[in-house]
């Protein structure tokens, strides 16, 4: 098992080395020196602040020293500051980054909640009415767009018939409520916002899930499990389920950079003050530092959800443990 | 084949419905009675009338004109983007399969960074440096979802380079360049079209998401994504507005969407 991390941490290298010369080609996009653009966008910039970024990006230097110190810089974590308030960008995603995971983790769970399930009945019952309406559900899910569905309930629930706020998330007198009034009133403000989160990959999943127990129950041991006269529902629950939810743990990891894509949409459309919305707001008004920041920050964080599922993955599935000791 | 693909209702359906919007958008000239960019400032937010079929914007402007000729954009921009996706990954997946070793690793490892990058995110970051325009949208988008046709065609390639008939071409002579383009390519384009019919579901959405944010096709040229952004101004008042256009795409990328799981039925052969 140790073995196996290891080998695995290894590979991550090559990994992390071109997600950091992939990032740094990204900047080198950017027409003509990133200092140019401040300098035409803000006329009161000093030529000495001039001189002290491009120190800082190190533009006047060759493109190897320049790679050099920007992958330093990356090793501390170090992404200078914004363009538009001069403070550190690390500092400014920090704050950013708790409303996000939390409205990001809600819906995950949300979405194995109602995914699972959904794909072990249609798996179970195959091209019965459940079955069927689920897989047109499918379509229907992959086809609508995220922020389409996000007007229209805002329309409903909002500004139609008054239910939900329209968006932020809290209210103005938020202040004055007590404990379970600041709840609900979080409640009321972050339903609509996790709903659209978790709708897309709800689509996926309860494929996905339903493709995996489909073959799962076919396998022989399930037919010697009927045979013996085990009653169904330990069947599907006890023997099939185990094994058809390990393939699904490796989703997770995967479905990390929609999600991550997902929350600039719908935090813009929400005004929720996470990540998503400090991308858009950096992308509008061309802030450097913080884009490649969360462009640099969410490869990683990809390529770590990808790795802990795998680990999970190996811890779960003895097959996978025994195969990786004999190599 | 014809008549396999005839008989699955599912793909079938996909493909009228990918016709008719098609169709729809392309004899856009024909049908409207409106150009997109009329400005008529005295009947502004119309709601449907025989006059104007679906409602009018804020600017006056025909909604169903504009939702005519913006899905000539989102449907260009979702085409053109998988061609340009299509190209390069079997371009890399050919590379990668048959040559094997080190370009293969080479390959291969680029393919593993690019997926660790969120899309969107890299996409945002790329139109962020360059500016947005309808052909940095096409050309982002494709170049950004190539790798999965890659790893398909260099499996598909892998499989196919030890069979007889690509021994035969060798032992004849035949260069490498022509194996690959003659022999190797059209043997493993069964799953290409799979991945780019669904592609250009995907396309279009991207597009209009972006569009959506402002980053992607700019107005006044129209497209389904952009004609949102509008709605999303006048949503308490014009839901017509926000209605029409997403159901333009929610039907193009189901259309796609089937077209390309019933292609997956008849062309990728199941374990």
């Amino acid at each position: 098992m140790l073995n196996y991390i290891l080998k695995r941490l290894l590979t991550l290298i090559p990994l992390i080395l071109g997600i950091s010369i992939m990032s740094f080609f990204v900047i080198h996009l950017a027409p003509g020196k990133p200092t140019d653009i401040r300098f035409e966008l803000n006329q009161k910039v000093s030529l000495q602040t001039r001189d002290r970024l491009e120190k800082l990006y190190g533009l006047d230097e060759p493109i190897i020293i320049q790679y050099w110190k920007w992958l330093k810089r990356l090793g501390q974590f170090d992404f200078g500051r914004s363009f538009i308030d001069e403070r550190p960008v690390m500092d400014k995603i920090k704050e950013r980054i708790p409303i996000t995971l939390a409205i990001n983790l809600v819906s995950i769970c949300l979405i194995f909640l109602i995914a699972i399930p959904i794909g072990v009945f249609s798996a179970v019952g195959e091209g019965k009415g459940f079955d069927r309406t689920m897989t047109i559900m499918v379509f229907v899910g992959f086809a609508v767009p995220t922020f389409w569905l996000a007007l229209l309930l805002i329309k409903l629930f909002s500004v139609d018939l008054h239910w939900l706020p329209v968006s932020g998330i809290r209210s103005l007198e938020f202040e004055t409520f007590n404990f379970w009034g600041k709840t609900l009133d979080y409640i009321r403000h972050l339903i609509l916002p996790i709903f659209v989160s978790a709708f897309t990959s709800l689509a996926g999943l309860s494929r996905y899930m339903r493709t995996s127990m489909f073959e799962v129950l076919h396998q022989d041991y399930i037919r010697t499990a009927y045979a013996k006269g085990l009653p169904k529902r330990r069947i599907y629950f006890r023997h099939a389920l185990k094994n058809a939810i390990l393939p699904v743990i490796t989703i997770v990891g995967l479905s990390i950079p929609g999600l991550i894509g997902g929350s600039v949409i719908f935090e813009q459309i929400f005004a929720i003050p996470g990540m998503g919305k400090l991308t858009y707001d950096a992308v509008m008004s061309r802030d450097y530092p913080v884009i490649m920041c969360v462009l640099v920050i969410s490869a990683f964080l990809t390529l770590l959800g990808n790795f802990l599922a795998d680990i999970a993955y190996c811890f779960a599935d003895p097959r996978i443990r025994y195969g990786a000791k004999k190599q | 084949m014809m008549s396999r693909f005839f008989n699955h209702k599912l793909a079938l359906c996909g493909l009228v419905i990918i016709l008719v919007i098609s169709a729809f958008s392309f004899s856009a000239p024909l049908i409207c009675r409106y150009q997109p960019d009329d400005i008529d400032i005295g009947k502004y937010l119309m709601p449907p009338t025989s006059e104007h079929w679906l409602g009018t914007d804020l600017l006056g402007r025909d909604l169903f004109s504009r939702i005519a000729y913006g899905g000539r954009i989102s449907l260009s921009v979702g085409f053109i983007a998988v061609g340009l996706m299509a190209v390069v990954g079997i371009c890399f997946g050919a590379l990668a399969g048959y040559y094997a070793g080190k370009i293969d690793e080479l390959i291969m490892r680029f393919v593993d960074i690019m997926f660790c990058f969120p899309r969107f995110i890299l996409i945002l970051a790329i139109i962020s440096m360059l500016g947005p325009n309808i052909f940095i949208v096409m050309a982002v988008i494709g170049l950004t979802s190539w790798m999965g046709i890659s790893r398909l065609v260099r499996a598909e390639i892998l499989s196919l380079k030890e069979r007889d008939f690509v021994l035969a071409a060798r032992a004849s002579g035949v260069n490498d360049f022509k194996i690959i383009i003659r022999h190797l390519i059209p043997n493993s384009m069964g799953p290409v079209f799979v991945s780019a019919t669904l592609g250009v579901a995907a396309a279009i959405l991207l597009e209009s998401s972006l569009s959506f944010l402002g980053l992607g096709v700019q107005p006044p040229t129209p497209s389904w994504g952009n004609i949102l952004m509008d709605a999303k101004a006048c949503l308490g008042v014009a839901w017509w507005l926000s209605v029409f256009p997403g159901l333009a795409i929610f039907f193009t990328v189901l259309g796609y969407n089937l077209l390309g799981e019933g292609l997956r039925d008849l062309l990728v052969p199941r374990k």
